[in-house]
């Protein structure tokens, strides 16, 4: 048990850590690498109270993926500047009230989460009691998605992909005056369409058609 | 005192693992060079050593010896950050695969999982490198290498999602036994090929090794670096493709399965039948180094999602149908 509770706090102190170090480092490349220092020890804690196949879930889905476009979308912007202008001046601090009030939004709905599920522990069906314990928890998460929760399942990826497809939207414009390669056409091109013999006379040269 | 003779336990069995997989990287890149000068009607590296073996401890040797330079205007600590978890990845994932039924450093219940998690994060230590570096060409040679593996990796996840609808179960173990009947290279072969051309682009090999594409971009993320670093991501890179070729061989080949179940073939141990079809997939990507010419980018990402991701979801609803058709879907 010893072990257990020296790596539990050993994550648990990198997670808080670097939690505070994505707000507080000045350059924003930094932040992102802390945020995804984050999420590795979450996944690390996960796994350590046996939920395997969440912890690696958010391996592959955070920190594969979701961090990989932060990373790009932070590189490629170049808001490192940006972040610090924020809190030197007092006239474009707009944002910071702003913040504040969604910090606090999202503080009071995990009080009312954490408290119900404490205080309540009825309030929501609970399905724990009717599940197999002798499988792995990938076979029971499985079991419980596809057969008690499908429908909410089904609709949380109709919502994924609205939203995807309404980024596609979004950002989708077509420009003119670019060319494109049409794969068929230049792989079903031969040699009797793209080379010519042409006689051309001494000092007269010759017209090509383009 | 138990916790420090489990400590020196476990150690003892990760170096068991480590070193053979260290060694085989040495080996293997020479493999590859001497493949690659074959094809080509060229000799390769046979000076040091009985066939040139001893080539790649003597670059290591010389990488070793060489100055470490730091580019003034680089983010130093990312800078060096960067070969390390290459390397570390590279190797690391090599804990849960199975070399024989209990020749096994990590046998979790999510084992597949945890090879796909871990090298979906290889490309941190391409994008740390690129933009560490603080140069043109390494930071286009990583967002171009980071846009690959992530669409690439798409499509070797779904051709899992396949392999899993036959097995069920993550556990890669189980995976192996699952083909004890028959290789899954047989009813899976189109999935086989595309993901043996994923894997291609994952590791950033030929033909997709356009993050450093000398013609472009010198050496894309690692132009940069020197002496020991650079080695350090070159041997990552080696890891990565042994380490796709083992994943290969565990999908589709069967691991450390013989070929058929004769008393002939149980003479030989369990370990080096996959230490086989291993070298098999290893040559393959070899020679494929050698004859197939560069893509181009635009054509690389045309593969990635609209042939291969579109194929093999395809693939994953026909498997699935034909699997709960004829009653043979494994259920717990």
């Amino acid at each position: 048990m010893l072990a257990h509770a020296i790596f539990f706090y050993f994550f648990s102190f990198i997670a808080i850590i670097s939690a505070i170090m994505v707000t507080v480092s000045k350059n924003t490349v930094h932040s992102v690498f802390f945020l995804i220092l984050d999420f590795i020890s979450i996944s690390c804690l996960f796994i350590m109270i046996g939920a395997e196949f969440l912890g690696m879930i958010m391996l592959i889905v955070y920190v594969g993926a979701v961090a990989v476009l932060f990373l790009f979308v932070v590189m490629m912007l170049n808001v490192a500047q940006q972040k610090n202008q924020w809190f030197k001046s007092s006239e474009t601090s707009t944002h910071i009230p702003v913040g504040l009030i969604v910090s606090l939004i999202i503080f009071f709905e995990l009080i009312i989460v954490i408290g119900g599920w404490k205080y309540k522990p009825d309030i929501i069906e609970n399905f724990s009691d009717s599940l197999i314990s002798n499988s792995t928890n990938t076979h029971t998460i499985g079991s419980v998605l596809y057969t008690e929760y499908i429908h909410l399942f089904q609709i949380s990826g109709m919502i994924l992909l609205v939203a995807m497809i309404g980024a596609i939207v979004l950002t989708f414009r077509k420009r003119e005056g670019v060319k494109r390669q049409n794969y068929f056409s230049q792989i079903s091109r031969e040699k009797n369409h793209g080379v010519e013999l042409v006689e051309v006379k001494s000092n007269e040269g010759v017209k090509i058609d383009v | 005192m138990e916790y420090i003779v489990l400590l020196f336990s476990e150690i003892y069995k990760i170096l068991y693992v480590l070193i053979p997989v260290l060694v085989s990287v040495a080996m293997i890149v020479w493999l590859d060079r001497r493949i690659w000068a074959f094809v080509q009607k060229r000799r390769g590296p046979n000076v040091v050593g009985p066939f040139g073996l001893f080539q790649t401890l003597a670059d290591a040797l010389k990488y070793i010896f060489k100055e470490i330079i730091i580019p003034a205007s680089s983010n130093k600590i990312i800078f060096i950050l960067a070969p390390i978890v290459t390397m570390t990845l590279a190797l690391i994932a090599w804990a849960v695969i199975p070399f024989s039924e209990d020749y096994v450093l990590a046998d979790i219940n999510v084992g597949i999982l945890y090879i796909f998690a871990i090298s979906s994060l290889g490309v941190y230590g391409i994008i740390m490198g690129g933009w560490a570096s603080n140069s043109k060409y390494p930071f286009l040679g990583s967002i171009r290498s980071a846009a690959q593996m992530v669409s690439y990796e798409v499509s070797i996840g779904v051709i899992i999602i396949n392999v899993l609808l036959c097995v069920g179960s993550l556990n890669l173990s189980d995976i192996v036994l699952a083909q004890e009947k028959i290789w899954f290279v047989i009813p899976l072969f189109p999935m086989f090929v595309i993901f043996f051309i994923s894997s291609l682009a994952e590791t950033n090999r030929p033909p997709f090794d356009l993050p450093e594409a000398e013609a472009e971009l010198v050496a894309g993320y690692q132009t940069e670096y020197s002496g020991m670093m650079y080695a350090m991501f070159w041997l990552g890179e080696y890891a990565n493709i042994l380490l796709m070729c083992a994943l290969g061989s565990i999908l589709f080949l069967g691991g450390w399965l013989a070929p058929m179940d004769i008393p002939l073939f149980d003479i030989v141990p369990p370990p080096v039948w996959l230490i086989l079809k291993i070298l098999f997939l290893f040559i393959l990507f070899a020679l494929i180094k050698a004859i197939v010419p560069r893509y181009r980018y635009d054509q690389l990402m045309r593969l990635g999602w609209k042939v291969f991701l579109p194929f093999s979801l395809i693939w994953v609803v026909l498997t699935s149908g034909y699997l709960l058709y004829f009653d043979l879907l494994p259920v717990y």
